[in-house]
């Protein structure tokens, strides 16, 4: 029989909580959220000594106030769930103010265990932690570990074991807090008591306490009672106006300075460290990173260099995705009958996804790089640096985070980057943050920017990427600061921010950080884009060409079988089966696929074929062979025929479906801006999701395109069309920058902060996008670039 | 000694809190991160606009606004 308990793991950000939470569960973690709010909750299951150990991740918090969102959650947690075990994850470097939160634990009674993480640090530091004695003076149970290197885990795990067999009441611990408070917390407990409150769930003396710290939650609690309500408040007024007349304070301050004191009494005598203030070899480090000067030089440079490294490391496995797709496409085309299904699987799906997949390899660099940044500590010294900028605009040093997950170097994602913006305490900087973070330049928009820079802007690739760049920043800057002069108006939360030290990130940390969000990435490439790429090619296939028209094609064709019989090429294929014949015959020609036969049936076909291909190449014929040029021209003239009829076949099929005719539809407020119908579809595909723009565009150039040119790019055909130049190529660009958030954007931000906020959010992009998109076409034509 | 704010702290200058004066959140933000009465801190630098600026706090390395830092009054030597 398995002996089962849950523990609850907690401590201050950064101090290695994740971490261990990682390395006590693997990757058999569970992520989901806390009831009813958007606090993501982590769960694993571990086995340790024939118990099964059910782990559950708190948030990261400082403290258990009412004041965050996060700490009411872990403080819930603890009383309401009641874990077996609460482990502190306590950061050894910082020992003073991670134990203000075991304190808390303490206060509240519950079984606890502090691990005593990043020991090898405290170790470099000169600091010198006599764990024996901490754990005398706390009366705790305290076990050192390094969770990066998955050091001391089994040491924690028989710790809390034993701590979870004992299977004692919750002892709270009471702190003294001076004779003034003192008096006060027993006068608040007693009414308490008194009034029949569950003061089993919760800690009489922990209450009082609250109380007198002014905490919402609780207060609201014990008003329930409306006479004991009545007396609790009426004694803390009294207590307040009594400190501040005597020593000039709040109960809630005395309340931190009396829990630093007994702290520090403690570590006085557990800890010893070397010197003052020694200045460590990240304050080192940062005397050059955080520089005046070379500070910010630094952090372009750094941008600069992850952003090309980024493109040059994925250049090789996106173009051996994009190879293989296009075989893809190639061998269903020439296995599939063909008919409906084949151009459903082809233009559909494969061009489709493909374009998608892709660029999953840049993605995941990107994610890699950002888990780079995030796990040194480099990201931290980010936002310090760039905090006054964003604090300009509305926004805040950490907003740099989910900025960057977006897109902000160049590609990334929308979806983890908003949900990176949890960090953000203030509500307003955090909307903003959310709002604009689908202005960057996500993973979708560049296949986009790739096929119309190639197309149009071929020599300039880099710098018109860097240009894209810092227009999507100095838009979605500019966004954030109207944003924060009309709906969102107010005041700029708190910055007190930690500055972690530099770490050398572990490789297994690593990977899992960015692999988070890369599958997100993929989960939703296979699934929503799937389904959009199907209802585009539905809504660009049907309805299908009227029979009466399709009949009209079919007579043109045969028009030009009878020229071509009638010419001196009807002389070697005299009749339409032989036409026919041949035309699979010229086929594997082309492939290289035939060989020389001593069947003169053959060798008139290979003479004719030869000397078709040697025309179409421009090669001179060969005087062996004994066809001239004149049956080989009649042939290619029919085949230019039979393509042209093809295309208007196509081309006309097209305009008439659905899709075709809402393009048609949206012509008219989109040909100021030089956008086609073809153009327009795409762009109505891409409010699902942006890497639908490009695909859809491919299939509807596909779609109608001769069996030449089928094996041209896009962009190769793109350049080519008369009603396209660079001008309309960049206000493409920027229409797709901007226009609204794709649905799987949309979708989180409705989940983080509402249904309003993500209306808001879809039509707040797109107008701007139009309004945008409208004004450059203007100053470009009148400039005289669109030529 | 001299009491100042932390605005007007030199780099490379240490001092002892001598009082918080800020209310409600950002109070309790303040007293979460260890600064508190009593506290011994010292100015590591400053951010390229002169703001944020970078304290070490009990060994750690905090950072602050400077309009944050004006409810923290420091007794320097001075």
């Amino acid at each position: 029989m398995k002996k089962k308990i849950t523990i609850a793991l907690a401590g201050n950000p950064n101090a290695g909580k994740t971490s261990l939470f990682n390395q006590l569960t693997g990757a058999r973690a569970h992520v989901g959220n806390y009831p009813g709010v958007t606090v993501q909750k982590k769960e694993g299951l571990l086995q340790h000594d024939g118990w099964e150990i059910h782990v559950v991740d708190l948030p990261g918090t400082y403290s258990l106030t009412a004041y965050s969102l996060e700490e009411l959650v872990a403080r819930n947690f603890i009383l309401e769930e009641r874990p077996d075990v609460v482990v502190d994850v306590v950061d050894a470097t910082n020992l003073d103010r991670n134990l203000y939160l075991a304190l808390q634990f303490m206060e509240i009674g519950v079984p606890l265990v502090i691990a005593s993480n990043m020991m090898d640090m405290a170790e470099s530091m000169g600091l010198k932690i006599d764990l024996e004695k901490l754990k005398t003076l706390l009366e705790v149970e305290v076990v050192p570990t390094v969770a990066r290197q998955g050091k001391g885990l089994d040491r924690l795990l028989d710790s809390v074991v034993r701590v979870a067999e004992e299977n004692r009441e919750w002892r709270p611990k009471n702190i003294r807090y001076g004779p003034d408070l003192d008096i006060k917390i027993r006068e608040i407990s007693s009414l308490l008591m008194e009034s029949r409150f569950p003061t089993d769930k919760y800690p009489a003396r922990w209450l009082a306490v609250k109380c007198l710290e002014g905490d919402q939650e609780v207060l609201k609690l014990v008003g329930g009672d409306e006479a004991v309500g009545r007396k609790i408040n009426a004694a803390v007024e009294d207590l307040t106006r009594h400190l501040r007349v005597t020593l000039d304070d709040e109960p809630e301050g005395i309340i931190a300075d009396q829990r630093y004191g007994f702290i520090a009494s403690v570590t006085k005598q557990a800890v010893t460290t070397e010197g003052d203030f020694r200045r460590t070899i990240s304050d080192k480090i940062d005397l050059v990173l955080l520089n005046r000067l070379l500070g910010p030089i630094i952090l372009l440079a750094v941008l600069y260099a992850i952003y090309h490294l980024i493109f040059w490391v994925s250049g090789a496995p996106v173009a051996w995705f994009e190879a293989f797709f296009k075989c893809l496409g190639g061998a269903v085309n020439s296995i599939m009958p063909e008919g409906f299904l084949r151009s459903l699987v082809v233009s559909g799906l494969i061009d489709g996804v493909g374009g998608v997949i892709g660029f999953v390899p840049l993605i995941a660099f990107m994610f890699f790089a950002i888990a780079v940044l995030e796990d040194s500590g480099y990201l931290a010294r980010i936002a310090f640096i760039m905090d006054r900028i964003l604090r300009t605009f509305g926004l805040h040093g950490n907003s740099v985070l989910a900025l960057m997950i977006g897109g902000g170097i160049a590609g990334g994602c929308a979806v983890p980057g908003i949900m990176a913006a949890r960090t953000l305490r203030d509500p307003k900087e955090r909307l903003a943050t959310i709002l604009v973070t689908p202005l960057m330049n996500c993973g979708a928009k560049l296949p986009v920017y790739a096929v119309l820079i190639a197309a149009f802007f071929a020599r300039h690739e880099g710098r018109m990427l860097f240009l894209l760049t810092l227009i999507s920043w100095g838009l979605a800057l500019l966004a954030a600061r109207i944003l924060r002069w009309t709906v969102l108006r107010g005041e700029h939360s708190p910055f007190v921010m930690e500055l972690p030290p530099y770490r050398l990130p572990t490789f297994k940390g690593l990977l899992i950080h960015s692999w988070e969000r890369v599958w997100e990435y993929i989960k939703k490439a296979g699934t929503i884009i799937l389904a959009i790429s199907v209802v585009i090619w539905v809504l660009m296939t049907f309805p299908a060409l009227p029979e009466d028209l399709a009949q009209g094609f079919q007579n043109q064709r045969r028009q030009a079988e009878q020229v071509f019989l009638a010419g001196p090429g009807g002389k070697i294929l005299p009749h339409t089966g032989a036409l026919n014949e041949f035309n699979e015959y010229y086929q594997l020609f082309q492939t290289k696929k035939v060989k020389r036969t001593g069947e003169d049936f053959q060798r008139d076909y290979y003479a004719l074929a030869r000397a078709v291909w040697a025309l179409a190449q421009g090669v001179p014929l060969d005087p062996e062979l004994e066809v001239d040029s004149a049956p080989a021209q009649g042939y290619l003239y029919y085949r230019r025929r039979i393509q042209e009829i093809g295309v208007e076949e196509a081309g006309l099929a097209l305009r008439r479906s659905f899709g075709g005719r809402l393009g048609l539809l949206l012509e008219k407020i989109t040909r100021p801006l030089g956008f086609d119908w073809r153009t327009n579809i795409a762009l109505v595909g891409g409010f699902a999701a942006k890497e639908v723009v490009i695909s859809t565009l491919g299939t509807a150039y596909s779609l109608s395109a001769t069996e030449e040119e089928a094996s041209k790019s896009l962009a190769e055909k793109l350049a080519s069309q008369p009603d396209w130049n660079p001008l309309v190529a960049f206000t493409l660009i920027l229409f797709v920058m901007v226009y609204s958030p794709c649905a799987a954007t949309l979708v989180v931000i409705v989940r983080e902060a509402g249904w309003g906020w993500g209306v808001f959010a879809m039509f707040y992009t797109t107008i701007s996008a139009y309004l945008l998109c409208l004004a450059a076409a203007q100053v470009g034509k009148a400039l005289g670039l669109g030529l | 000694m001299t009491i100042i704010s932390i605005r007007h702290m030199a780099s490379g200058e240490k001092g002892t809190i001598v009082k918080v004066r800020a209310h409600g959140e950002m109070n309790r933000r303040l007293r979460d991160m260890g600064l508190v009465s009593g506290t011994e801190i010292f100015i590591q630098g400053r951010a390229p606009l002169n703001d944020p600026v970078n304290i070490k706090v009990r060994g750690n390395n905090l950072t602050l606004r400077n309009n944050e830092a004006d409810f923290i009054e420091v007794e320097v030597e001075r």
